[in-house]
């Protein structure tokens, strides 16, 4: 990322972050800073808005239920390509936010490989070398880079048709329908994962601030980096706490009169 | 509308000899006959076509011909084009009366993704119902003829109707009934046919046009609008595709790929809830694991937050 570009991130963040606070708590971690936040929210509405006055005009069994919500089928059509230039605004910031985490490297290869023990929770923790964004975050950031540039140029040619040939119009929208199929794909995992498959995910987008169980569970390079702690110390110190309260408990249980106030 | 053989006379009480009409059957595909030779470029199709869609004059563009504009427009469905061309050493003048083909297999229809908004009779005219149209466009990419055009004001797109309306009440179109030389015929797609047919052979054989022939381009499975051409193997130069085709992602895309995308959505949503309800949230760890066995306080205590 060029100099400019990282200077005008850092300095939108500064801004940002005069705007709008977050609180972090004992036991958290800073997650996402403000002017992030922003971005993801303003490119999430842009986004929603988008899949659905263009899945509107995609599908002809949902037009008629999806149209009317905007308007009817002629305002759609009018919004859509706006709220799209509106999406790929914001994501363009995000993009600049995000693009040094977002970094492809040798470890989100080998994240990649062991995609089934993630899918299937055989994994508990991520492993030790995952750090800000594992593997799966990456392939969905640059799907979304990629079909960000696609929706752009067909849809602008599309949107121009008087300018451009109808082959050309006939290609465009099957590869704009092409992109949007990945994106849902995408985004219907990434809003399970947010908020359903991971607890204490969603609530780093909210309010930014993540526990640290959830940081060395989820980014243990990412812990390591921001607090110089390891993952297992952590882990270890909060295991023997947990076992010891749970000792307590049975044992409080076994003999109620001498119960001490927890 | 009440199928038009319901009252005909089936039987009559003695009456001798055969029923009058029995039998008879109707044809409902509609056709529009153009002979380019013996149009003489009046453009009095022109003029009924404006009056009587009710459409305003509108300014036109000079480009050197006696075309009263380059192309057809929103408000102007019908234009004669005059294309130069040369033959024995001498100019020869290629009239064609552009507008709509209103082709069997429409690409416009195809490609459209609103609702409603074009529809194809049964007569084979093809009309666009405009309070549908979204104004998206796609009709004007999926048509081999570039037809449909789009109003900026109105965002809808408008194309000849072949008059529909006076069709609907038995009358010829209006740009039929205008026309002084009888290059201009309506009537059913056989007879159309027939008498393009028999017009292509004196052509070739009494005027000298060794390639006369008739265009009703089979790649678009016929149209409703045929010509009579000097010269069926260059359509070209009456600037008409000589092999009209329709962008195949209107069709495969359309029609397969995109109930496909339909339910792979679904599907998605589908599988992320169960992946939820069998494989369980990834959690923050240390969490104790919950005992399979056990009396039910303790699983409960050991559910319980630490501070």
């Amino acid at each position: 990322m060029s100099a400019t570009a990282k200077d005008f991130d850092e300095r939108a963040r500064g801004k940002f972050a005069k705007l709008g606070t977050t609180r972090i708590h004992r036991g958290e971690l800073l997650r996402h800073p403000v002017y992030t936040r922003f971005l993801h929210w303003s490119v999430a509405i842009f986004f929603i808005l988008s899949l659905v006055t263009g899945f509107a005009i995609y599908s002809p069994w949902i037009f008629r239920w999806v149209a009317p919500l905007f308007g009817g089928g002629p305002r759609t059509r009018v919004l859509h390509p706006w709220f799209g230039l509106l999406f790929d605004f914001f994501f363009f910031f995000q993009f600049l936010n995000w693009v040094t985490p977002m970094t492809w490297t040798k470890s989100d290869r080998r994240w990649v490989k062991k995609i089934r023990s993630y899918v299937t929770n055989e994994e508990t923790m991520e492993p030790e070398e995952v750090g800000f964004f594992n593997g799966g975050q990456k392939l969905y950031f640059w799907a979304i880079v990629l079909s960000g540039v696609l929706f752009l140029i067909t849809g602008l040619l599309m949107w121009f048709d008087n300018l451009v040939g109808r082959w050309i119009v006939a290609v465009s929208y099957v590869i704009h329908d092409l992109a949007a199929l990945l994106m849902l794909a995408g985004f219907i995992i990434h809003i399970y994962e947010g908020t359903a498959h991971q607890p204490g995910t969603f609530q780093s987008m909210i309010d930014g601030t993540v526990t640290e169980k959830w940081a060395w569970t989820h980014h243990p390079a990412w812990y390591r980096a921001t607090t110089g702690r390891d993952r297992r110390e952590g882990y270890e110190r909060e295991k023997r706490r947990q076992d010891e309260r749970e000792r307590a408990i049975a044992r409080s249980e076994r003999e109620p009169d001498k119960r001490e106030p927890l | 509308m009440s199928n038009p053989r319901t009252f005909q006379i089936q039987e009559i009480s003695a009456h001798p000899g055969p029923v009058p009409g029995q039998g008879t059957r109707r044809e409902e595909q509609v056709c529009k006959y153009i002979d380019v030779s013996t149009c003489i470029g009046c453009k009095a199709c022109e003029v009924a076509c404006v009056e009587w869609n009710d459409h305003p004059f509108r300014e036109t563009t000079f480009n050197d011909t006696y075309q009263t504009m380059p192309t057809t427009e929103w408000n102007y469905y019908n234009l004669i084009k005059f294309a130069e061309d040369e033959r024995d050493g001498n100019l020869m003048w290629l009239l064609r009366k552009d507008q709509c083909m209103h082709c069997e297999d429409p690409g416009c229809l195809r490609a459209c993704p609103a609702d409603g908004a074009i529809i194809k009779y049964e007569n084979g005219i093809v009309d666009f119902q405009q309070e549908n149209c979204i104004g998206c466009g796609y009709c004007i990419s999926g048509c081999p003829f570039d037809i449909p055009k789009f109003h900026p004001k109105t965002k809808k797109v408008y194309k000849c109707t072949l008059c529909s309306d006076r069709v609907g009440q038995g009358l010829e179109p209006a740009c039929i009934k205008a026309c002084p030389t009888g290059c201009l015929k309506f009537g059913t797609k056989s007879d159309m046919v027939q008498i393009a047919g028999l017009r292509a052979k004196q052509l070739r054989e009494e005027s000298g046009f060794a390639d006369a022939g008739v265009y009703d381009p089979p790649s678009i499975s016929g149209t409703h609008v045929i010509y009579v051409l000097h010269d069926i193997k260059r359509p070209e130069r009456y600037g008409l595709p000589s092999n009209p085709i329709i962008p195949p992602s209107y069709t495969y895309w359309k029609w397969l790929a995109k109930p496909v995308g339909l339910w792979m959505g679904l599907l998605g949503i589908g599988a992320v809830f169960f992946h939820r309800i069998l494989y369980g949230p990834k959690l923050p760890q240390p969490e104790p694991p919950i005992e399979k066995t056990g009396p039910r306080e303790e699983i409960e205590a050991g559910r319980r937050e630490t501070p």
